[in-house]
């Protein structure tokens, strides 16, 4: 079922640290369904744009607005970060933690935990300390973490960053099957191959704002503005 | 030379007989500075967490202080809890000057600040570790608590030994607030003091060979049951 949270509605939304502006002015609204892509240069705003989204981020100006009350918005959401933050426990104990966190009965944690183990092809692995694993097995333990609570909303920051093509396939076939069962996502990627893979819509960020945005066919096939036309062939954007 | 080699012999005597006066000394030892140890964890331990993760008002002071107090001087706590503990003093009524509770109490104002200390350094690197993450799963102030204590036990392990440690071999506080009386406020570290004062070297010696034995055993034993050495545990 589509998310009832959505909208999200970024309304003259600006970050500033220490006088320098990061991001805006922003409006953007974000709609109920599929998974939008953040592309841009570094530097450009787009994982302080998705921090804003998921509201870790304090604003200077501007409002950021759910369908829903923002207590409510803030326990239907899950973010996965760009180096995978383990907790030094074990790798099922990495997946309980969220569980354990809501009043979930015990009998209902271990399903979903041995579930999502053996989706990410780490049963055999339960036992072992999370940050033993290698880089791809992190990460795709830090998506499993963040979908085991069944999200309305999924924030991803670069999430296959420095990984091989067939960790980045893994992951990439969960955020398929998490699209399926309706999962709004929201993600920023270096990796053009895969905005062209995944994207159901695009934004382009530069200088701190939205400077294109469209669905992806368009998106990537007829970029409008000459900063879009740029980036695609790879040139340095100042 | 001799005296060390008299007391090792002593303390080797005294520890296979079963001296009844040894037993009797270092099972009060262990119980005031065990008792000190769990009191002052259960204050110490989510104090330093909580400064750690939470920003105030005259946060950077409380953190000043509490490193200050690191270094009280344990005659001054002695004398402090004395007078606090003595019958013209506040809590004279609770009749607890001379027993084990005040030295209990000496002990805990002492390794307090210490444990707290310790643990502060400790959870604010993992808070930083842990930040993004405890954030975004929207976790209570509660649960990060609790969450950066189970999994930063390791080091608050390694801050309450250090707290056991300076506890076990006190001897200014308690001596001051026990009055060191003989089968009722004596430990070790007051015996010594009495054995050197009496020119009883090699009794002295020994009692500081168990002390020893004991403090590292202790760590140990701790050591062994939170398991923290073995192969992909922390």
């Amino acid at each position: 079922m589509v998310s009832v949270m959505l909208p999200l509605t970024l309304k003259d939304v600006s970050v500033r640290r220490r006088g320098k502006r990061l991001l805006g002015p922003v409006n953007l609204t974000l709609n109920p369904e599929g998974l939008t892509m953040i592309v841009g240069p570094n530097g450009s705003g787009k994982t302080t744009l998705l921090r804003v989204m998921h509201g870790v981020e304090r604003l200077s100006e501007g409002s950021a607005t759910w369908a829903v009350p923002e207590e409510e918005a803030r326990h239907r959401q899950s973010y996965v970060f760009q180096t995978p933050i383990m907790l030094r426990r074990t790798v099922a104990d990495n997946l309980r933690y969220p569980l354990q966190l809501t009043a979930k009965p015990r009998a209902e944690i271990e399903e979903l935990v041995h579930h999502w183990l053996k989706r990410i092809g780490l049963d055999a692995r339960m036992g072992l300390q999370a940050t033993r694993l290698s880089g791809g097995e992190k990460q795709k333990l830090a998506l499993a973490r963040a979908l085991i609570r069944k999200p309305d909303v999924l924030f991803l920051d670069e999430p296959c960053a420095n990984l091989d093509g067939a960790s980045t396939r893994d992951i990439e076939t969960i955020l398929r099957s998490a699209l399926l069962e309706k999962t709004r996502i929201i993600m920023t990627t270096h990796d053009l191959g895969q905005a062209r893979r995944l994207a159901g819509d695009a934004l382009f960020m530069l200088h701190g704002v939205v400077h294109e945005r469209g669905p992806a066919s368009d998106f990537f096939s007829a970029p409008q503005t000459a900063e879009l036309q740029a980036f695609f062939r790879g040139d340095i954007i100042a | 030379m001799n005296d060390i080699l008299e007391g090792l012999v002593a303390a080797f005597w005294l520890v296979v007989t079963f001296d009844p006066d040894l037993m009797q000394i270092s099972l009060r030892s262990l119980q005031v500075s065990l008792s000190a140890l769990v009191i002052a964890s259960a204050i110490a331990l989510p104090l330093g967490t909580f400064l750690a993760i939470r920003r105030f008002r005259y946060r950077r002071l409380t953190i000043s202080l509490l490193n200050a107090l690191m270094g009280l001087p344990p005659v001054v706590v002695g004398l402090i809890v004395y007078i606090l503990l003595s019958r013209s003093g506040p809590f004279g009524v609770l009749g607890l000057l001379f027993t084990p509770t005040a030295m209990i109490i000496a002990q805990v104002i002492i390794i307090t600040p210490l444990i707290a200390s310790i643990t502060h350094q400790a959870m604010r690197e993992l808070w930083a570790e842990y930040h993004d993450l405890l954030i975004s799963l929207n976790t209570s102030g509660w649960q990060r608590i609790k969450t950066l204590i189970w999994d930063g036990r390791r080091n608050l392990l390694t801050a309450s030994l250090a707290g056991f440690g300076r506890a076990i071999g006190e001897v200014g506080a308690i001596m001051i607030v026990g009055g060191n009386i003989d089968n009722a406020t004596r430990v070790l570290t007051t015996a010594i003091a009495l054995e050197t004062g009496k020119g009883d070297f090699a009794l002295a010696l020994a009692l500081g060979f168990v002390l020893i034995a004991l403090a590292i055993g202790i760590n140990i034993s701790i050591h062994w049951l939170s398991r923290t050495e073995r192969e992909g545990r922390w």
